[in-house]
């Protein structure tokens, strides 16, 4: 009803055939329908118009567009839901991801806290406190085998940071020993886990692992005994992690495990240091005033020095910039690393001649783009007129052939490419048995950008024909032959009347070949060679191969970027909805 | 166009030299092959004015003098490069007695128009060697690949025995392999598992949403129409990187749902794209014929829209199972090797190099294209005759 009444060459008489929910409406005003229908007539002179249940027309107008519009949406809804789970969520899941940076935050978390006041532009490492907290990190980081993670992170910033994390991930464990041993010595009370949870845990947890077995189910979770984070800040902080690092990492029994090294040494620095021990009456107050007392007496560590002895790299300026500059939860570093530039304490920098790539990379997949869109202009004009300016049948008989290579399998005419352009392959064997190049002197027609061009240019030379062939369909011969009836020479009827008429075509043509050709990866990756690369084949290197995701992701947008902007243009000039397939 | 050229035989002062210009390109390529630049264009053109002269003044009669030059070409032919000499031989005798007689008789003038002068007669038939070429160029790798598909040695390329139409240089080891190699059976086993599924996922939705979409009053059409058709803009190596991110941070990553999931949304375009040109030309009053005769939406929609849209459809299916069938990159980065499809196992083959079984492979999925492509002209041309019958 509504449909028919927004036409414009609807009468109001259409109102009596209500669609399906006017109708009950209208059965429920029944008795007044009669009536109504007359009140149409009388209300075109005297108040607003009414439609056939009495309502106001303008109001039943809206609710039947709105029921429209509820409709077209509910049909659209299932797909739209569908793509922007499947699709858009992926694509701004991998734009996440390009300046997602919280590995080092995550892995460092003390580390990153205390370099916040580190000025990174002086000359000086960080002092003792910050490597305190990096023995810390490292500690938790190894146990989790987390640092070579973070090592590899690093390494794409600094060469070298994951041989140095793998190697002090490895020693880290020992640094921690000579407080253990020490505190061991002392009382043999410290070697065994079953202490250390009687005076950290809640009388709660220690009776509920009391009774507890691997059958019962999941370990009870580990609770910090009340007031214990008072008396022995940094232990508790430290045991806790260790305690739901064995709960639920190693999937161990808590009881029945002894502490990392790394609890040692922070029970030595609470005893050495503030602590609450005067107050502390609870489990194991004795033994823990008494290694107070031997605690002052004890040989201590010097985590600068015994970093130094890992590796001297710790005394490097280096890894602690880049640390530092890398420790927000967010960077622009990946894109920088994505234009040969990169993040340093001074801000952006560009990365050393010999280290810029991208920059080429990007450079070469536009330039051959537009070599592969230009020859498919040169090849597809002529084919698109002559489909064009031949009878239909005729006409029709050589379109098979362009769209014979249309729905070919992309990898069928791949492999074909790769036949032919070999060096022992179909081309260079015929040209030798013509004679036109000698046997050792075959042409290099693939592994390089040659052979990425001309197996390109073949595969979207389709894309290229077929809109230009629908636009030249168009376009009158009676144009031609008036302008040569009027004196132009061949020449000047076909550039100043012919060609500017085919031009929508050969940019519908342009954009459509150039947005596929910047994104391709199969065919360059196998014809390509390294010369013959784009920046597609870089971004699957860098997923696949060296795992640098961010990177990877970022190269990855700067290309979405650049074909969104010529998917604009191709809407401005054709529209999305004037796509044609076939 | 008609003839409406009058044409005449032309003079000897014309033809001859024109055949020996050809006469001379050819002869270039049998003069390097042979050794001889300068031999091969001077004998070439030589032998062709002379065949020219003789058959046109002596013999007369054009079956007989074209039968009797194909057959020393032939001939000729063989004598230098045996079977495949002779093949060539026959084509270039059959050629210049064409040649000959097309040009005296005058029949090249037949079918353009009378005002042409000679230059553009010239430029009319160079245009139409360059596109010759190019369709040269289009088709050849398509073609190259069947015979090479036959090969009996595990070679890239065409052997001696394979020229010289040894039957001992083919064989159907290749498709053999094909057959029965697990790798290649589980590959097209995972294809057909996969394809089918895809194209059903974005036919109904697709098939839905174009409806949806070509209601006239869509709030947001083109914001919607942009996100439903980016699939097909988006490089498949941005979509694939962002798939393999997003598909393995929800466990996606290297199943059968994932792989199936993904290249749904990729055919998801090519339905929305046919099928909202088919129903650019559907009548709505025929859907509202159907309400107001009683019939619920969903019966209307099956025995009167659907019947009518159902080329654009089955089309747009069409797309959306080749794309699927086609693709490479995406199934490469959200699949493992359970997921492994036939165009991964080519890529896969094509990287290594392993075996011209890639060139059976490719052959077979030629044929299945051709068939596809009868099949979607037919419904576009089924489609094109109803719009043409129902109202508009």
């Amino acid at each position: 009803m509504a449909l028919s009444a927004l036409n414009s060459d609807s009468n109001f008489t259409n109102f009596d055939q209500a669609d399906g929910e006017t109708m009950s409406d209208a059965q429920t005003a029944q008795t007044a329908s009669s009536a109504a229908a007359a009140r149409i007539a009388d209300a075109a002179h005297t108040g607003p118009m009414l439609a056939a249940d009495g309502t106001p027309l303008k109001k039943s107008l809206n609710r039947a567009l709105r029921v429209q519009k509820m409709r077209a949406l509910a049909l659209i809804a299932p797909l739209l839901i569908f793509v922007l789970v499947t699709f858009i969520a992926p694509i701004a899941d991998m734009l996440f991801r390009s300046v997602e940076n919280d590995i080092v935050s995550e892995t460092l978390p003390r580390t990153t806290t205390m370099l916040s006041g580190w000025g990174e532009k002086g000359t000086d490492i960080p002092g003792e406190p910050v490597f305190e907290a990096l023995y810390q990190d490292m500690f938790v980081a190894q146990e989790a085998k987390l640092h070579t993670r973070l090592g590899s992170r690093l390494n794409y910033e600094l060469t070298g940071a994951s041989s140095l994390f793998r190697k002090s991930g490895r020693k880290v464990q020992d640094m921690g020993e000579v407080y253990q041993d020490q505190f061991e010595d002392l009382d043999g009370f410290w070697k065994k886990g079953e202490n250390w949870n009687s005076f950290m845990a809640s009388d709660a947890w220690l009776a509920a692992m009391d009774g507890w077995k691997k059958a019962n189910g999941p370990q009870p979770r580990f609770e910090l005994r009340d007031g214990i984070a008072q008396t022995l800040p940094a232990t508790a902080d430290i045991y806790v992690k260790y305690a739901d690092f064995i709960q639920n990492v190693d999937k161990a029994n808590l009881s029945k495990k002894d502490p990392w090294a790394l609890v040692y040494s922070s029970l030595y620095r609470d005893l050495s240091g503030e602590n609450g021990l005067s107050s502390y009456t609870g489990p194991a107050a004795a033994e823990l005033a008494a290694a107070a007392t031997a605690a002052s007496t004890f040989e201590t560590v010097n985590y600068t020095d015994a970093f130094k002895k890992i590796d001297r790299d710790w005394h490097k300026l280096d890894i602690w910039q880049t640390i530092k500059v890398y420790s927000p939860k967010f960077t622009s570093g990946y894109f920088l690393n994505a234009i040969d530039m990169q993040k340093s304490v001074d801000g952006a920098e560009m990365r050393p001649e010999n280290e810029q790539i991208y920059g080429l990379l990007f450079w070469r997949t536009m330039v051959m783009s537009l070599t592969i869109t230009l020859s498919c202009i040169l090849l597809g004009y002529p084919v698109a007129w002559i489909l064009a300016n031949l009878p239909a049948r005729t006409a029709n008989l050589l379109l098979i052939l362009v769209l014979l290579p249309f729905w070919t399998s992309l990898l069928v005419r791949t492999s074909a490419w790769k036949v032919m352009l070999q060096q022992q392959g179909v081309i260079n064997d015929t040209l030798v048995w013509l004679g036109i190049v000698a046997t050792d002197d075959r042409l290099a027609l693939i592994n390089n950008s040659t052979g990425t061009v001309i197996a390109m240019t073949h595969i979207l030379l389709p894309f290229m024909i077929l809109p230009m062939y629908s636009v030249m369909q168009t376009i009158q011969p009676t144009y031609l032959r008036a302008a040569k009836s009027l004196g132009a020479t061949n020449w000047t009827a076909f550039w100043r009347v012919y060609f500017p008429q085919s031009m929508p075509g050969i940019g519908a043509g342009s954009i459509l070949v150039f947005i596929l050709a910047i994104g391709y990866y199969i065919t360059p990756a196998i014809v390509g060679g390294t010369e013959g690369t784009f920046i597609s084949n870089r971004i699957a290197y860098h997923i696949s191969s060296s795992l640098n995701w961010g990177l990877g992701a970022a190269l990855g947008a700067i290309l979405l970027a650049a074909v969104l902007l010529l998917y604009y243009a191709y809407d401005k000039i054709v529209g999305i909805d004037n796509v044609k397939l076939g | 166009m008609v003839a409406l050229t009058p044409i005449s035989r032309t003079e000897p002062a014309f033809y001859i030299p024109v055949v020996a210009a050809f006469g001379a390109f050819f002869g270039i390529f049998i003069g390097t092959g042979q050794g001889s630049l300068l031999l091969g264009v001077l004998g070439g053109a030589i032998l062709t004015a002379l065949a020219a002269y003789v058959l046109v003044k002596i013999i007369k009669n054009e079956r007989a003098g074209r039968w009797l030059l194909t057959a020393l070409f032939a001939v000729g032919g063989f004598a230098l490069a045996s079977i495949p000499g002779l093949l060539i031989g026959t084509f270039f005798g059959w050629f210049f007695g064409f040649l000959i007689f097309w040009l005296y008789e005058g029949r090249y003038r037949a079918k353009i128009p009378p005002y042409l002068t000679p230059s553009q007669v010239f430029w009319h038939f160079t245009f139409r060697t360059i596109c010759g070429a190019i369709f040269v160029f289009l088709i050849t790798p398509i073609l190259v690949v069947m015979p090479l598909s036959f090969n009996a040695q595990d070679f890239f390329t065409f052997t001696p025995e394979m020229l010289r139409f040894d039957p001992a240089g083919y064989s159907l080891k290749h498709y053999r392999d094909f057959f029965t190699n697990d790798a290649w059976q589980d590959a097209m086993k995972n294809s057909l598992q996969i394809a089918p599924v895809a194209t059903l996922l974005s036919v109904t939705f697709g098939t839905l949403a174009a409806i949806g979409l070509s209601q006239p009053h869509v709030p947001f059409r083109r914001a919607i129409m942009a996100i439903l058709i980016s699939p097909m803009i988006v490089p498949l190596i941005i979509s694939a990187a962002g798939m393999y991110f997003f598909y393995s941070r929800i466990g996606l990553q290297g199943t059968y749902i994932g792989v199936v999931l993904a290249h749904a949304a990729l055919g998801i375009p090519f339905v929305i794209i046919t099928v909202t040109a088919t129903l650019v030309g559907f009548d709505n009053s025929l859907t509202r014929a159907a309400a107001n005769m009683g019939a619920n939406p969903v019966t209307t929609f099956f025995r009167v829209q659907m019947p009518l849209i159902l080329p654009g459809v089955i089309s747009g299916g069409l797309f959306a199972f080749i794309t699927s069938f086609d693709e490479v990159v995406v199934v490469l980065f959200v699949g493992s090797a359970g997921q492994k499809t036939l165009p991964w196992q080519m890529f896969i083959g094509l990287r290594e190099q392993i075996s011209p079984t890639i060139l059976a492979v490719a052959t077979i999925l030629v044929g299945i294209s051709i068939c596809l492509l009868t099949v979607v002209e037919m419904l576009r041309r089924r489609s094109e005759r109803m719009r043409g019958m129902s109202p508009s």
